[in-house]
């Protein structure tokens, strides 16, 4: 039996019924996607382009800024700005273990055991987010008050020596500390974490571990080598659509942050908007850019599920 | 299982394959979608694009400003404002002192409160007024250094006097000179800021703050003490806590205050610096003591008794949010007009009544009293003699200055 990578021998010319060749139908892909493409063209390859350029460009507002490839930027940032790359990457890396930790025995739950209920716990889900984003951030602070029952019996358990010890809080408080950014970011995108979770642990099919369980796979081999593989694209895109947008956030750490936990989102905005550093801030962007795209890609490669994002 | 074998196929049904390959949906897979579509970006990125975008110098934009003035056909002026700058009736909708003017002038205010922070308005403007584009707005509300920014990069109109004559005659001394609009030629202030000191009674327990120096050095109130991100507020309330003018100081001096402020930082005496949202933190005692702008400390103490405010012997920082038009305005007599209208003393008693900041107004006092007798008496909302003695302004900062001594502040805030 011959397969269809050997070459087909040479083709007799079409047949009458064949010609002309059916037009009709070549383009419309390319129409459908017309929409799509002018979108990002507009929004995101126009500014691409833009903030390429003003990241190599010299001047001021007074002189105007010109192109002049001035590629020293590029390195002055990351000599300059590492400690807060390499903060934003640990604390963005940290909130998304912990969306995982969180997320997925919800996501579980609302899957296999919420019956009648999993509708309305979606909406619990999902319902803070009819609020905006600041609000939710500010509402830590409430939560978090200094004297407020949360570090009351934080403080009246010693955890908050163990944090503090370890650096993650400073003495009897968790504001203005890298817990409480940690916090507020886990919080702020674990929904992120729980739908893709939820999509694809909803779609395991429940006879599968029934099969498991006939051929006497204990409930915890069951889920290791059964329900966690077949999550695995849940988790992959989770831990994406957490991570990603977390590393370059800004509004958490000047929120719930101090003077020691400026991620880079806060370099880039004060570079933007105060020092008007317009350059260092487009290299920046660049540079976080090209580095989430590296660890992503590393990361995709390494849980081997190209074809499952 | 004949149809795998293609040597087998008609001739038509081989065609179709082929075309398959070539056209139609299995030629688009995502592969050579990305592959086009990076080509396409790199075509039109390439280097000549690159090279082509550039932000003109800002002078170019001067000039041509106020030719096109619609005022007359138009019976309107577009209003952007800082949000909760305006008083409004119970409802919460509308504007008593706007609905005013409409009524008196016929023209049409429309107000916006667009500006939240000067930084980011600043970036919102910028490409319009750089490239000598009108913005849509005839009136807009910038603290002082945004003011002389604008100003020096000949982004706004000179006002015509002959429209501002209660302006001219009522504005209050300590805001007709400023270094970088003198005489007023370019802008009227809307509202005075003072920067003061503000602590929470119940979280200081019994500690005295009196000082900046109190803040910075008490141990007592480590990890509770806030600054303001506003660089200007917080470097000009240490200069002057240590002596010197903010009015003129020296890059040594400049970098001595920061000096200051590092050590509170790295010791753990600052808890953090803050924008408009130190309310919540000194409000719950977060913070048992912060720089603050006095007008959120009328209202702060207004809900929270434990609130309350000192102002240091060594002084305090005042500056001021200006009306400024910028250039291409349709609608500047309008907008003249409108400023010249809170000039009076009527509706600026009913303006400082509602909002609380420092008025502008000289002569408003008997109006004020007859609306709220505790405002008219309060030394934050109209200055006495002694309060006025001890107000200082930040000078203005040339460009280079302006750039360092914020990447310095960036640096200390942490961004």
């Amino acid at each position: 039996m011959s397969t269809l990578t050997e070459a087909p021998p040479p083709l007799s010319p079409p047949a009458p019924e064949d010609k002309p060749p059916r037009k009709r139908g070549r383009w419309t892909p390319y129409w459908l996607l017309l929409p799509g493409i002018l979108w990002l063209v507009v929004f995101f390859a126009a500014p691409m382009i833009y903030q390429a350029s003003t990241s190599v460009q010299t001047g001021s507002l007074e002189e105007g800024y010109r192109v002049t490839w001035h590629f020293v930027t590029y390195w002055d940032a990351v000599s300059e700005y590492w400690p807060q790359f390499l903060r934003s990457v640990a604390y963005a890396a940290s909130a998304t273990v912990l969306c995982l930790l969180l997320g997925y025995p919800l996501a579980y739950l609302i899957a296999f055991r919420a019956g009648r209920w999993r509708n309305l716990i979606m909406i619990l889900v999902i319902a803070p987010f009819f609020t905006s984003f600041l609000i939710r951030t500010l509402a830590w602070k409430t939560i978090l008050a200094d004297g407020g029952p949360v570090v009351g019996a934080l403080n009246t358990l010693h955890v908050l020596d163990v944090t503090s010890w370890l650096g993650w809080t400073a003495g009897d408080r968790v504001l203005a500390t890298p817990l409480a950014v940690v916090c507020g970011l886990t919080y702020n995108f674990l929904p992120f974490m729980i739908l893709p979770l939820y999509t694809s642990l909803e779609r395991i099919d429940g006879r599968l571990h029934e099969a498991a369980g006939d051929l006497y796979a204990k409930p915890s081999t069951v889920f290791r080598k059964v329900t966690f593989p077949l999550s695995m694209p849940g988790v992959v895109s989770g831990t994406l659509l957490t991570f990603i947008p977390a590393t370059g956030d800004y509004v958490n750490a000047s929120l719930l942050g101090s003077a020691d936990t400026g991620m880079i989102g806060n370099v880039i905005q004060s570079q933007f908007l105060r020092v008007l550093d317009y350059p260092t801030a487009a290299a920046l962007s660049f540079i976080l850019m090209a580095a989430i795209l590296a660890m992503v890609t590393f990361y995709i490669r390494k849980s081997g599920t190209e074809d499952l994002v | 299982m004949e149809q795998y074998e293609p040597d087998r196929l008609s001739p038509a049904r081989a065609a179709a394959m082929r075309r398959s390959f070539t056209s139609g949906r299995a030629a688009l897979t995502r592969r050579s979608l990305l592959r086009a579509s990076a080509g396409g970006a790199l075509a039109v990125g390439g280097l000549g694009t690159l090279s082509a975008c550039g932000i003109p110098p800002a002078g170019k934009t001067e000039g041509g400003v106020s030719s096109d003035d619609r005022s007359k056909e138009e019976k309107v002026v577009n209003f952007s404002n800082w949000t909760e700058y305006m008083d409004v009736d119970e409802s919460g909708r509308r504007h008593p002192t706007l609905e005013a003017f409409t009524k008196r002038t016929g023209v049409k205010v429309k107000y916006t409160e667009d500006i939240n922070d000067n930084g980011e308005f600043f970036g919102k403007i910028q490409p319009q007024l750089s490239a000598g584009q009108e913005t849509g707005r005839d009136i807009i509300v910038l603290t002082d250094w945004l003011a002389a920014r604008l100003i020096r990069l000949g982004w706004v109109q000179k006002l015509d006097p002959a429209n501002l004559p209660h302006a001219f005659a009522n504005l209050s001394p300590q805001f007709r000179n400023p270094d970088w609009d003198p005489g007023r030629a370019y802008s009227y202030p809307w509202q005075g800021i003072s920067t003061v000191i503000a602590y929470n009674k119940k979280a200081l327990d019994g500690v005295e703050v009196k000082t900046v120096s109190d803040l910075l050095d008490n141990p007592e109130l480590k990890g509770r003490v806030g600054f303001l991100t506003e660089m200007r507020d917080t470097v000009g309330m240490v200069l002057l806590d240590m002596g010197k003018d903010p009015a003129r100081f020296t890059d040594d001096e400049y970098d001595a205050a920061i000096a200051r402020l590092q050590k509170g930082v790295d010791s753990g005496q600052i808890r953090r610096f803050t924008g408009n949202d130190y309310t919540a933190d000194i409000s719950k005692g977060d913070f048992a003591a912060c720089l603050a702008w006095a007008g959120d400390v009328v209202q702060l103490k207004a809900d929270n008794p434990d609130v309350d405010f000192v102002i240091p012997d060594s002084g305090y920082i005042t500056s001021s949010d200006n009306m400024l038009i910028p250039n291409k305005a349709r609608h500047k007599t309008n907008a003249e007009r409108l400023m010249d209208y809170y000039y009076e003393p009527g509706p600026a008693a009913q303006l400082a009544a509602y909002i609380n900041f420092v008025c502008p107004v000289d002569g408003v006092k008997d109006e004020l009293a007859k609306i709220d007798e505790d405002a008219a008496n309060n030394p934050l909302i109209i200055p006495d003699q002694a309060m006025q003695g001890r107000s200082r302004a930040f000078r203005s900062l040339s460009p280079k200055e302006e750039t360092a001594y914020e990447e310095k502040f960036a640096k200390l805030t942490g961004a």
